[in-house]
């Protein structure tokens, strides 16, 4: 089969969008998450936790997607950041845990429910923070060795990282918060907006940050966003950052209830887009790029055939599922 | 604290005990979802409220269950990244796809179409409804499709070419890689195992019901397609566990021949040890007793059939003998204990005593958890009487461990093992609650909203606080409204 593509490219677009899918799906869960602990106990934190009970497992399949994804299309990437990262991936997957049975847990145990809420807002904390430090971590660059992670086990751990774990908590708070401002309605929705305000504003601000500590990071991220001709592809992108967070910072001050949510997805594109430009064509700063990790063409086929039969399926029905659930959030009487 | 360690020692413990944990809950949730399907399905057909009411108690069960499978799933995902990456990357290329096709055609139906299925029985149509329950039965199916295929490539390996790398490349057919040699006999024995699992769970449930009130009507029901079950299928299950068995020995024959206690080459018969403890150091079975020329007769179905022993295999090929040997006994003692419940229940069936003999729902209730003893008995079997291969004589487990310093490994199993027994511990004691209640006429579902008086889980008011209901209606909407579902 003659193939005048470049399948790894189209590989890499596929595990790009898996993960920023589940970066915004799981992203506003997570948020809900952070937030929990400002919202009242009782109906407040209930219809919260509603908004999102029937999607969650579905949002976290493609953290499944993204992994199993990576280690199918780039297995020697995956062989080698999760070593790397290992105990921010451990603290994340227990994180997981913690999170992902608070929703069962709590409605089954109203004696211990805050513990089951304790839970939540932890695992969720946890989980976003191990999330942005992995990022930052594979940002600041992985050293290997004949195909193997060759640092100690506590390299990733620098102020880098930890601005960029932070960073993550803001933007899924802030996820979280525009999710709230569509789903609920009344004194809620007020209380999710004043939120999702504070929680902008972290977000800009350490975005920023981040983007000017990566300038210094490595030599060749500056090359990337500071030269010509590359400057004039990577221009737009924070000259569209900073028009979105224009609008968002308006739909949230005017009434508007899915508008910030959209908004604060079109951020996070950006966001990535500005990931792809820092970063392309390498998966594994500064040695190893996306043809050095890749999988074999004939791997690379039989699931490209399987993502294209399956994919426009997985996004009819998880669309179909929101659509179900649809409206905002009623006190009672919800399921 | 861990520097003493072996940090492929520490490795191999934290997978084995992550995915035994993992495990245990698809084992559940494979047949309970299949079993909740057959409900509705019989609520749908027959209109009546018991099958509704039998559903909406189950549900809330697997609710619980299918959480924890899918947390402890998670984890497992990136257990071959963190804690065998070179093992990722030599096999990558050949079983990851098969796992992205994993994700791609079974977790995202589950978990798509769970949410409709816990929470969105009135938000759908009834047709609707029982799809997605369907949807996600099949789901957990295609699921263990694609993960015992991944597994059983790696005890049969075929239809891969080697790289310069040493990595595990795919061959022209990828139908050659998902269906290798022991893949249909794996398949087949686990499914089975997990209808097994949830039947015998569904069946000790109703007998502990029956214990308490012999006229209990939802109970017998549970107990009597529970009893089919364990009559009909357990007898499947050991044929299809013996021709697992024939399988193995053609393609893993250590391994049989460490279930077996064979140490010794056996050239006119070989005896079928039914006790025994495996000395390795002296690679003998002492205080051996068995049946002379039985292992010949099963295994190669004549008496007089040779059949070496690990005397032929190089120490450093050999697993450990006796987890293999034990375990392997457990898993079909279990086997056969089932055998006698289902054989049992036919008798008492026969003599129209089903509902009332107690020692049968005694034995019933004993038996219930016993499913999961047999799975977990059943994959150390499989995977510790492979070792020390990680891919079967190609990649010795040794070779296959991530570059991790023991400290990090000792640490996270040490966060594992705290983390899973809290957390599945609470888990598992939510559902014993769930069950120990009754089901009920007018059961309610998976609850999002709890009004009025907090109430024991499951524990909902009987039918006199639905006056005038009639049983066999759809609940109302404006009864939704004040009683979650
Ligand atoms: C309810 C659970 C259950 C029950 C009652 C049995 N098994 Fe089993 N067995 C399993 C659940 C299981 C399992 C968990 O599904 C395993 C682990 C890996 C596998 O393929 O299936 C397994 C593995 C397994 C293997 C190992 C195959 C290999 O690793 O290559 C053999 C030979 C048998 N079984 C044979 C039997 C026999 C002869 C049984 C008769 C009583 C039996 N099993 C009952
Ligand atoms: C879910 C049921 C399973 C159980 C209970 C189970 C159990 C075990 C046990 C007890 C070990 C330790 C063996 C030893 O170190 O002596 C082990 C190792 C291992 N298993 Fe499994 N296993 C299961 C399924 C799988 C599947 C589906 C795969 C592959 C996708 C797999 C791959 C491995 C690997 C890579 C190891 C580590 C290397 C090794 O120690 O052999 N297992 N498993
Ligand atoms: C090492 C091997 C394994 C890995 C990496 C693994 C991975 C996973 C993951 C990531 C999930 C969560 C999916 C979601 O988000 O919905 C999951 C759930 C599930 N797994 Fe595993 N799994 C393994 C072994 C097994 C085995 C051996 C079986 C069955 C034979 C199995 C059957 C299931 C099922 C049915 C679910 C759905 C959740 C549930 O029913 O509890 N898995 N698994």
């Amino acid at each position: 089969m003659a193939v005048d593509f470049d399948l790894t490219v189209v590989w890499a677009f596929i595990i790009a969008f898996a993960v920023f899918a589940y970066v915004v799906m799981d992203g506003f869960d997570l948020g809900i998450g952070i937030l929990f602990p400002s919202f009242a106990v009782g109906s407040e934190r209930d219809r919260a936790m509603n908004s999102i009970a029937p999607v969650w497992d579905g949002n976290e399949t493609w953290l499944v997607l993204g992994g199993g994804g990576l280690f199918a299309a780039f297995p020697l990437a995956y062989a080698v950041i999760l070593p790397a990262t290992y105990p921010l991936i451990i603290a994340m997957l227990l994180g997981l845990v913690f999170r992902g049975v608070a929703f069962e847990f709590r409605w089954r145990d109203p004696a211990h429910r805050r513990v089951w809420d304790f839970a939540f807002t932890g695992g969720s904390l946890l989980a976003a923070m191990a999330q942005g430090m992995t990022l930052g971590a594979l940002l600041q660059g992985i050293e290997v060795v004949d195909r193997a992670y060759a640092g100690s086990w506590f390299d990733w751990f620098t102020p880098y990282t930890l601005l960029t774990g932070i960073g993550t908590v803001a933007g899924y708070a802030l996820l979280g918060a525009c999710w709230l401002v569509w789903k609920l309605d009344g004194q809620a929705q007020a209380h999710a907006r004043t939120l999702a305000k504070r929680a902008a504003w972290a977000t800009f601000l350490l975005m920023g940050c981040v983007s000017i500590y990566n300038l210094g990071l490595r030599p060749e991220y500056a090359d990337r966003w500071l030269s010509a001709p590359e400057i004039y592809y990577a221009a737009p992108v924070p000259i569209l950052t900073g028009l979105v967070a224009l609008a968002l910072l308006r739909a949230l001050s005017v009434e508007r209830h899915s508008k910030p949510f959209w908004l604060s997805l079109a951020l996070f594109l950006l966001g990535m887009a500005g990931l792809g430009v820092t970063m392309w064509p390498y998966v594994v700063p500064p040695g190893l790029t996306i043809w050095d990790v890749a999988a074999p063409e004939r791997s690379q086929v039989f699931m490209l055939i399987g993502v294209a039969i399956t994919m426009p399926l997985i996004i009819a029905y998880t669309a179909w599922a929101y659509w179900v659930f649809r409206g905002k959030v009623a006190d009672e009487g919800y399921h | 604290m861990f520097d003493g360690f072996d940090a492929l020692l520490l490795a191999r413990i934290q997978f084995a005990f992550t995915v035994s944990f993992h495990f245990i809950f698809p084992a559940f949730s494979i047949g309970l979802a299949s079993y909740l399907m057959v409900l509705e399905g019989l609520w749908l057909k027959t209109g009546k409220q018991l099958y509704l009411d039998l559903f909406k108690y189950w549900l809330k069960i697997f609710a619980i269950a299918f959480a924890m499978g899918v947390v402890s799933g998670i984890v497992m995902s990136y257990q071959f990244g963190t804690n065998w990456s070179v093992f990722s990357d030599r096999a990558g290329p050949v079983i990851g796809p098969l796992m992205a096709y994993e994700v791609l055609t079974a977790f995202f139906l589950e978990a798509g179409f769970l949410g409709v299925m816990l929470f969105g029985m009135n938000k759908v149509g009834k047709g609707l409804h029982f799809a997605a329950t369907c949807m996600v039965a099949f789901g957990t199916f295609v699921s263990a499709f694609w993960i015992l295929s991944v597994n059983s490539w790696m005890q049969t390996p075929v239809g891969f070419e080697m790289g310069a790398n040493g990595e595990f490349l795919p061959g022209p057919s990828w139908w050659d890689i998902v269906f290798n040699p022991s893949f249909p006999y794996r398949l087949v024995h686990t499914v089975l195992a997990a209808y097994l699992t949830t039947a015998f769970v569904v069946g000790g449930v109703g007998a502990w019901h029956l214990l308490k009130d012999r006229t209990n009507a939802h109970a017998r029901t549970i107990f009597s397609m529970a009893m089919w079950m364990a009559a009909l299928v357990v007898p499947i299950q050991i044929f299809a566990g013996d021709m697992h068995g024939l399988n193995t020995l053609e393609h893993q024959p250590v391994k049989v021949m460490a279930m077996e206690g064979h140490y010794e080459s056996h050239p006119d018969g070989a005896p079928l040890y039914l006790f025994g403890i495996p000395n390795d150091k002296e690679q003998r079975l002492d205080y051996a007793v068995g049946i002379p020329k039985a292992s010949s007769l099963i295994l190669k179905h004549d008496l007089d059939a040779p059949l070496a022993g690990l005397d032929k295999v190089p120490d450093d090929e050999q697993p450990p003998v006796a987890i293999v040997f034990w375990s392997f006994r457990v898993m079909v003692g279990i086997g056969f204990l089932m055998l006698g419940v289902g054989l049992w229940s036919l008798l008492a069936r026969w003599r129209g005593k089903l509902y009332d003999w107690r020692w049968l729902h005694r034995a019933a209730l004993v038996l219930g958890p016993s499913g999961f003893v047999a799975v977990i008995a059943g994959w150390i079997t499989t995977e510790v009487g492979r070792q020390p291969w990680v891919v079967y004589g190609l990649l010795r487990t040794a070779d296959a461990a991530s570059p991790l310093d023991a400290p990090a490994v000792g640490a996270s199993l040490l966060a594992f093992v705290v983390v899973y027994f809290a957390v599945f511990g609470v888990g598992t004691w939510y559902i014993l609650r769930l069950m120990k209640a009754s089901p009920q006429t007018g059961e309610k579902g998976v609850k999002r909203t709890e009004k009025g008086p907090v109430r024991t889980a499951g524990i909902t008011p009987g039918p006199t606080q639905n006056p005038g209901r009639d049983p066999d209606a759809l609940p109302s909407s404006d009864e939704e409204a004040t009683d979650g579902r």
